[in-house]
């Protein structure tokens, strides 16, 4: 693949590589290179500078809540949408210029879309009637498909999905199920180099799901192309792929092995997305020594800066519980339990956090128990950052223009009309609950409880990010007033030239 | 103890209207059917169908077919195109466009034809078949339209993605997937104009000129008062009703097969 070396070549320190597997492992190898791609909707940043890249034959899944762009980024590739700027390869070639019907994709869509003017057998025969394959024989080397061999590839793609008699059949007749299953038999009888599959298992139910799980794994590895699944249910990611992408507000957040995903969480949303979790804000001490809660724990992680700030996650699963004060390392009381199927559920209060902890054993409500928590189930994650960076313009004495709003921060130093570095703690931000109590009015993106404080994430009508610790608890989407407390905020004079920001 | 509890039944907001069709509708077939086998003396004839068959007005009916079956081809092939550029992005989105479209069914009927023909004398197209055929077109447009419309807009766009996923370009798309799912709205626009062209000697009466009308206008002749003939008329309407019920039949048992169309359509 010489055109891959050349892609390849192009610096791009953004690009998300897919780790290498028993199942590919040679570095150029990908079917698709996804660079730089933004998609904006009616002024809405959907995708911002995504950059991936998808192995050949491999079982890839984008997971993330509903809006993080995961659906739009697979509708990119299969060419329902054109990116606002970036490009798409597929096999070396830019194919953002080249429209869907003759993009080398197929796509299994999430409500099946199946004709329904056409029976079973013409519907997946849909494709293939279209189909022009080569042949030197042919007057301009290519021709169509024969009758009798489009009847030889629809039977056997009915007969992959399970559906061999079913061709007369009228679509409506069908169940979810088996709608399903002649949605992927239409897609995969074209032959594609990838396939596409945009939440396909969504509207069935669990049983029908789990079956469905086990029979897209078994196609996979029968078909041996590659799929590009996208779906919001963690677990069915885990599951299933044989990388996940983890997506948040338009942007890769981890691109991993699922048991790394699991494991070692890239960040606090991954962490929180990926099942429960306790997620804590510490300390690295030193290496192989954490600090968190006022505890210090030993664990199995090293290279950080000495007293680095960092995130702390601990699977509920991890955490050990037992009877009495003194046998661990946190002592706490019951707050609930439940019983979840094939285990217990417990809250447990300890000084300055509530854990979830889960157990074989029912530890009941009010008791008094203890905490023990092993080196390999500390999982740390670097803190995405530590302090909001944007840049603003000094508006006037002891006032600074940023992000839609004028603020009140001491300006010394400064002159009217300055460019400035405004550097904002997590502390320095309180949140309103009326939005015309604050400067400037934003929504809540992300709420992540980290032991005696929330880390809310929140996103201005100016399109900034910003990170706020707070005492309280905010709902998703919840609209607020930002009131910034000038007095723990610095500035530092701007250079385009040298600087890059975050803005 | 057993009380019986009075209960309100739905169906009694049903009597108005039922009442309303005995009246006028029921109780007027009736009668034409009476009228069209009664003879001048009161005893039982079938002399008005003779006369149907025989004085030259079948060949009337034949010619109303003619128009009407030309009229709703034309208008057809003008609103199909029209109801798809309106009914696709970015023009569905505004609906002032469909509007424009809509708005002179809330003018007058007779105005709009009595403005139309005095339009088409300036431009210079005579009355006769060529500007009665305009004004069934133009009278019965947005009868075509708005379900064609409304079929196109409801239609699930996924169906086109899926068709261009597999490999259709635009046109084959067209023909393989929005024409075929699109055709309830078509036969109901046909249904819509066709059938009611039949009995719109209106526009014939006034656009026609003197060679061209339809066999609404004849019926219409027996029944005033210097003709007086109550028997010849209703057996016309009569032998007319029974046309009409076939195509009601013909075209419903056509969009009942499409039916599982819209069904799943509105499904997904």
């Amino acid at each position: 693949m010489s055109l891959f070396g050349k892609n390849k070549s192009i610096k791009n320190d953004k690009t998300h590589d897919i780790q290498p597997t028993a199942v590919s492992s040679k570095k150029n190898d990908n079917i698709i290179e996804i660079k730089n791609i933004t998609k904006v909707f009616d002024g809405e940043t959907v995708l911002d500078n995504l950059s991936l890249g998808i192995k050949r034959g491999q079982f890839v899944t984008l997971l993330g809540p509903s809006g993080c762009g995961k659906t739009t980024l697979l509708r990119l590739i299969a060419g329902f949408e054109t990116p606002t700027s970036g490009e798409i390869y597929i096999e070396g070639v830019p194919i953002t210029a080249v429209p869907p019907f003759k993009r080398p994709v197929n796509t299994v869509f999430q409500k099946y879309a199946l004709f329904p003017h056409l029976n079973v057998f013409k519907n997946v025969a849909f494709g293939l009637k279209l189909k022009k394959i080569a042949d030197s024989n042919a007057k301009n080397g290519f021709r169509k498909y024969t009758k009798a061999e489009i009847e030889q590839k629809v039977n056997k793609a009915l007969k992959l999905v399970g559906l061999e008699d079913y061709g007369h059949r009228d679509v409506n007749s069908l169940s979810g199920g088996q709608q399903q299953r002649v949605a992927i038999a239409r897609a995969i009888v074209c032959e594609p180099k990838v396939l596409l599959l945009d939440e396909p298992l969504g509207a069935l139910d669990l049983k029908m799901r789990k079956e469905m799980q086990i029979e897209l794994k078994r196609m996979h590895e029968e078909l041996g192309i590659t799929f590009i699944f996208v779906t919001h249910d963690q677990e069915e990611a885990l599951t299933m792929s044989d990388v996940v992408v983890v997506m948040n507000d338009g942007v890769v957040q981890q691109t991993a092995l699922p048991k790394k995903i699991y494991d070692e969480p890239s960040n606090a949303f991954v962490a929180d997305f990926i099942g429960e979790s306790n997620i804590l804000s510490g300390i690295m001490k030193q290496d192989y020594l954490i600090s968190f809660l006022g505890k210090s724990l030993e664990c199995v992680d090293k290279g950080f800066e000495k007293n680095e700030k960092i995130d702390v996650v601990i699977r509920p699963e991890d955490i050990k519980i037992r009877n009495g004060f003194g046998k661990g390392h946190f002592d706490g009381e019951v707050l609930s339990t439940v019983f979840k199927g094939t285990y217990y559920e417990m809250e447990v209060a300890v000084d300055g956090y509530e854990f979830t902890v889960q157990s074989q054993k029912e530890f009941v409500k009010g008791s008094e128990v203890s905490l023990e928590i092993k080196p390999d189930s500390i999982h740390i994650m670097k803190k995405m950052l530590t302090i909001n960076k944007h840049i603003g313009k000094i508006a006037g004495e002891n006032l600074v223009s940023f992000c839609g709003g004028e603020f009140e921060i001491p300006t010394a130093g400064f002159e009217q009309g300055d460019e400035v570095i405004v550097y904002v703690p997590f502390t320095a931000i309180t949140l309103t609950d009326d939005e015309s109590d604050g400067v400037i009015g934003a929504n809540i993106t992300q709420s992540v409880y980290k032991g005696e404080y929330y880390q809310v994430q929140i996103f201005t009508d100016s399109d900034d990010d910003f990170y706020i610790d707070t005492a309280d608890e905010w709902d998703m989407d919840d609209r607020v007033g930002v009131v910034i407390d000038g007095k723990q905020v610095k500035l530092e004079r701007y250079d385009p030239d040298k600087e890059e920001v975050n803005a | 103890m057993r009380k019986k509890v009075k209960t309100f039944r739905p169906t009694a907001f049903a009597f108005p209207y039922l009442t309303v069709t005995i009246v006028f509708v029921i109780v007027p077939l009736l009668l034409i059917l009476v009228y069209a086998f009664r003879g001048a003396d009161g005893s039982f004839t079938l002399n008005h169908f003779k006369d149907v068959f025989g004085k030259g007005y079948f060949s009337k009916i034949i010619d109303t077919v003619g128009i009407a079956a030309v009229s709703t081809v034309i208008c057809l092939l003008i609103a199909y195109p029209v109801a798809f550029i309106l009914a696709s992005s970015p023009f569905n989105k505004m609906a002032i466009f469909a509007l424009l479209f809509i708005i002179p069914m809330w003018i007058n009927f007779m105005l709009r034809i009595f403005a139309l023909n005095s339009l088409l004398g300036i431009i210079g197209i005579k009355e006769g078949y060529m500007a009665a055929v305009i004004g069934m077109v133009y009278d019965f447009f947005p009868y075509m339209l708005l379900p064609i419309y409304t079929v196109l807009l409801n239609m699930d766009k996924s169906y086109l993605e899926a068709s261009k996923d597999l490999g259709a370009n635009s046109f084959k798309t067209f023909t393989k997937i929005t024409l075929p799912l699109s055709l309830p709205g078509v036969i109901s626009g046909i249904s819509m104009m066709f059938m009611p062209i039949f009995s719109s000697y209106a526009i014939t009466d006034t656009m026609g000129g003197a060679e061209t009308s339809v066999i609404g206008a004849n019926i219409a002749t027996l029944f005033d008062g210097n003709a007086d003939n109550y028997g010849l008329g209703s057996a016309l309407s009569f032998v007319l009703l029974l046309i009409v019920l076939v195509v009601v039949f013909l075209s419903t048992s056509l969009s009942g097969r499409s039916a599982k169309v819209k069904k799943v359509g509105k499904v997904s």
